[in-house]
């Protein structure tokens, strides 16, 4: 197992567009044997295009896929072209057969616009489709073992699903610095990651369309399979491996149990007593699972609800029985609970799918329900920074979880969030601004009058300019110019270096939360500009469309504004060194176009109209600056450019 | 304070308990369906326990059984007339706090009762030959201030 994965053929998927009356099903492909896949970037206009393969001779059950597939024919549109190149570009396969660069509704090729309609379908879908398809040419591959029996289903599952639905495990073809992203290069910029966002419905549809191919493959109830994979945290891979080498013992672990016969019902059995309610009566409705402990209904209902509301457990109820690990599983929870509690257990699962699933990670903001899909695993953040943008509008750190923090690694984030909580600074304060008597080490901060220092705990006297034994003065007392005396020289160089280390230290800290502190400002500015675009508009007789210009310079300058925070975080950590120095280049550059465009921003609304060419040029130019200074980092931290004065 | 779903069971547990009991176990107190107190007596020869005996206080709340009781021992000091210690047990804190899974919210089962409870504390005292507290036993009893079910106790240990 583990061969490489040959991204060789792809099935297609049912159109997702509704199928036209007026134009007549195409053939199925008049090549037999022959079934012509496509990539998701078909598109002979991309310039990322390569043209399909064909590949002979697959299965009778995969031609039937692809003439499933093949029945419409729908030209190309717009929304589809999107979405291909959006979708991910991993499964580029090596040309074998030019097509032909039309694509024109009317081609006598099978092969042609009908994958490109799907392909916003197929290229989220890629994985489940293609590994099937796959098989043909690698049959030795963990993925077409496993995805394999499932993929009739899914063509069936698909039909009704939304693109954004599906795009399960895309992630682990492409690690975010995979050679094939080339491709889109121009599309995307270094610092940025791909990613997507899901809503609760699709994160739902995503388990299901998982669950129900392990359950077609094992030959296990969905709601068996869905225990199963929660227990071995939605690997499916790894899942199938154990269960084929010990059947039992998985199930077993998963809280399973090896028997699936019956169905689930609620029962009257005569001579049922409840043992934990102790009630008993012939006509006690009463359930048990397959693990044989029968409770009665309102027992179960009790234990279940308790569980479910109480301690927001879902994923692991175990049966009330003594001792019995087996799950309780939807089918039974359906059975015996409110409506209400149904949908707090399917909330909780979500929330269980999404904690444990490595590509997805809720989204921070307050309130918010989205969560994002996203490839880069931990052991890419030294080398990447990936910051997602919810469609709650908050743009976060996948990695981390914190609120945008490009260009700095979060390691270092974590580092320098600490830094500035911790009282270390405040010790670091006191021995900048104090000296400790050279006797009893008593901390004093000397506020005023001469520099004769009488210890107010151990009287020792000392000369507070040289630390320096008062009585060594001699004569020249009030005036120490005994600069080079051996008695003081340790105490001022101790001095001397935890100075220069804070002041290095606030040099950083005072940029960093200046920043913080006016993109605060900005914010108030930013609900102010709404007045302001409006008394704009009476004022000056321009549109609403026309003033739309100081909102997107407002957001600009909140953006730029928390990129140049995290500059100085990342400038604090930073060696000296030649890209050091262009770093900082750059940092200035775009603070002086920051600090630009936010003066121009603090104009009275009369002059604004007036400005407008010119704040529209400012505003272009800080994101121009933000992209050219991110670039260049994250360029770098990919290629490990940079060497920090910290490890981490 | 219990709830009927509690009140109820705890009645029909009474019931049985009155009936019968397994030796060893004795009811003390039993007139509120918020607290009861159990004696518990180890049987066979065991030196750490022998000729002792030792009170347990069990607390219900409204969602017993779903929810597991909060039991612990109690200490009546040797000059009264019922001299009741805490039992000598590396999973038994000197206040009288049980360290035990069957106790918490993920060990307990809606199928035990006070009587079972009291049975597995006798078995857990029978098959032990350490004589010692738990570790931290003095930090935990000098500051522990949490109620008995929200104390996160991990459960490692299960060979005594």
């Amino acid at each position: 197992m583990g061969r490489q994965f040959l991204p060789a053929l792809f099935i297609i998927s049912p159109p997702l567009l509704p199928h036209s009356p007026s134009e007549p099903p195409l053939e199925p492909p008049n090549f037999p044997g022959d079934v012509v896949a496509h990539h998701p970037l078909f598109n002979p206009l991309q310039p990322g295009y390569l043209p399909p393969i064909s590949i002979t001779p697959p299965s009778t059950r995969k031609r039937k896929a692809a003439e499933a597939a093949i029945t419409d024919d729908q030209p190309l549109p717009e929304s589809a072209t999107k979405a291909a190149h959006t979708g991910n570009a991993t499964l580029v396969g090596r040309s074998r057969k030019p097509k032909p660069a039309s694509t024109g509704p009317a081609t006598t090729c099978p092969q042609s616009t009908e994958s490109a309609s799907s392909a916003s379908s197929t290229c989220q879908k890629k994985r489940e489709l293609a590994t099937p398809a796959t098989t043909e040419a690698s049959m030795d591959s963990d993925d077409d073992f496993m995805s394999d029996v499932s993929s009739q289903d899914d063509f069936l599952d698909m039909q009704g699903s939304d693109d954004e639905s599906l795009g399960e495990d895309f992630g682990d073809l492409d690690t975010g610095f995979s050679d094939d992203k080339d491709l889109l290069k121009q599309k995307r910029k270094p610092y940025e990651v791909e990613f997507k966002v899901l809503n609760p419905p699709e994160i739902e549809r995503e388990q299901l369309v998982q669950i129900n191919e392990v359950s077609a493959i094992l030959g296990l109830p969905p709601e068996s399979a869905a225990i199963l994979m929660r227990f071995g945290r939605w690997k499916q891979e790894k899942l199938i491996e154990g269960y084929m080498e010990h059947p039992e013992e998985t199930l077993e672990e998963a809280g399973l149990g090896t028997n699936f016969e019956g169905t689930a019902k609620t029962e009257v059995v005569p001579g049922f007593s409840c043992e934990i309610c102790c009630e008993e009566g012939d006509d006690l409705e009463s359930y048990a699972m397959r693990c044989g402990h029968r409770f009665c209904v309102d027992c179960y209902r009790h234990y279940l609800g308790q569980k479910i509301k109480e301690e927001g457990e879902a994923a692991r109820i175990q049966c009330p029985g003594n001792k019995c690990h087996r799950i309780v599983d939807s089918r039974s929870l359906d059975l015996l609970v409110t409506d209400e509690l149904k949908d707090r257990y399917r909330t909780l699962l979500t929330r269980t799918y999404v904690d444990d699933k490595d590509n997805l990670r809720w989204c921070p903001a307050p309130n918010c329900e989205y969560a994002v899909d996203c490839a880069v695993k931990t052991r890419d953040l030294r080398r990447i920074v990936p910051t997602v943008r919810c469609i709650c509008k908050h743009e976060f750190c996948f990695g981390c979880s914190v609120a945008d923090h490009q260009p700095t690694p979060c390691t270092l984030v974590k580092m320098w969030l600490q830094k500035c909580e911790d009282d270390s600074e405040t010790a670091n304060w006191i021995s900048a601004n104090t000296k400790e008597c050279p006797r009893c080490v008593s901390t004093i901060e000397k506020n005023g009058g001469c520099n004769h220092m009488t210890c107010r705990k151990c009287k020792h006297e000392f000369c507070w300019m040289c630390m320096g034994l008062w009585s060594e003065h001699g004569t020249s007392w009030y005036n120490c110019n005994r600069f080079e005396e051996k008695s003081g020289h340790d105490a001022r160089s101790a001095q001397a270096k935890s100075r220069a280390s804070l002041e290095r230290y606030l040099h950083y800290y005072n940029r960093y939360a200046n920043h913080e502190q006016s993109a605060k400002l900005d914010k108030d500015l930013y609900l102010k500009t709404e007045k302001k675009m409006t008394s704009l508009q009476s004022q000056s007789g321009l549109s609403w469309i026309e003033v739309q210009f100081l909102d997107t310079a407002s957001q600009a300058l909140q953006q730029c504004r928390q990129t140049l925070k995290w500059t100085y975080a990342f400038a604090f950590y930073l060696a000296r060194n030649n890209i050091a120095t262009i770093f900082e280049d750059n940092q200035a550059d775009l603070e002086m176009a920051v600090e630009g465009l936010s003066e121009m921003f603090e104009k009275p609304v009369s002059e604004l109209a007036e400005l407008k060419v010119d704040i529209l040029d400012k505003t272009a130019y800080c994101n121009k600056r933000r992209v050219i200074l991110l670039s260049d980092t994250a360029e770098n931290l990919k290629n490990g450019e940079w060497s920090f004065n910290v490890e981490w | 304070m219990a709830s009927s779903f509690a009140s109820k069971r705890l009645s029909k547990e009474l019931i049985k308990m009155q009936d019968h009991v397994p030796p060893g176990i004795t009811i003390v107190k039993s007139d509120s369906l918020e607290e009861w107190q159990m004696d518990i007596k180890v049987l066979d020869e065991n030196p750490l326990y022998k000729g002792h005996t030792y009170r347990l206080k069990f607390t219900f709340n409204n969602k017993y059984p779903i929810e597991p009781p909060e039991v612990q021992f109690i200490d009546i000091p040797t000059s009264s007339d019922t001299p009741r210690p805490i039992p000598m047990h590396p999973h038994i804190y000197s206040n009288g706090i049980i360290c035990l899974d069957l106790l918490s919210t993920t060990g307990w089962s809606p199928v035990q009762t006070v009587e079972s409870v009291c049975m597995s504390l006798q078995s857990m005292l029978t098959a032990n030959t350490r004589d010692e507290r738990p570790p931290g036993d003095s930090e935990f009893v000098a500051y522990n201030r949490r109620r008995i079910r929200d104390i996160p106790f991990v459960y490692e240990d299960d060979n005594v």
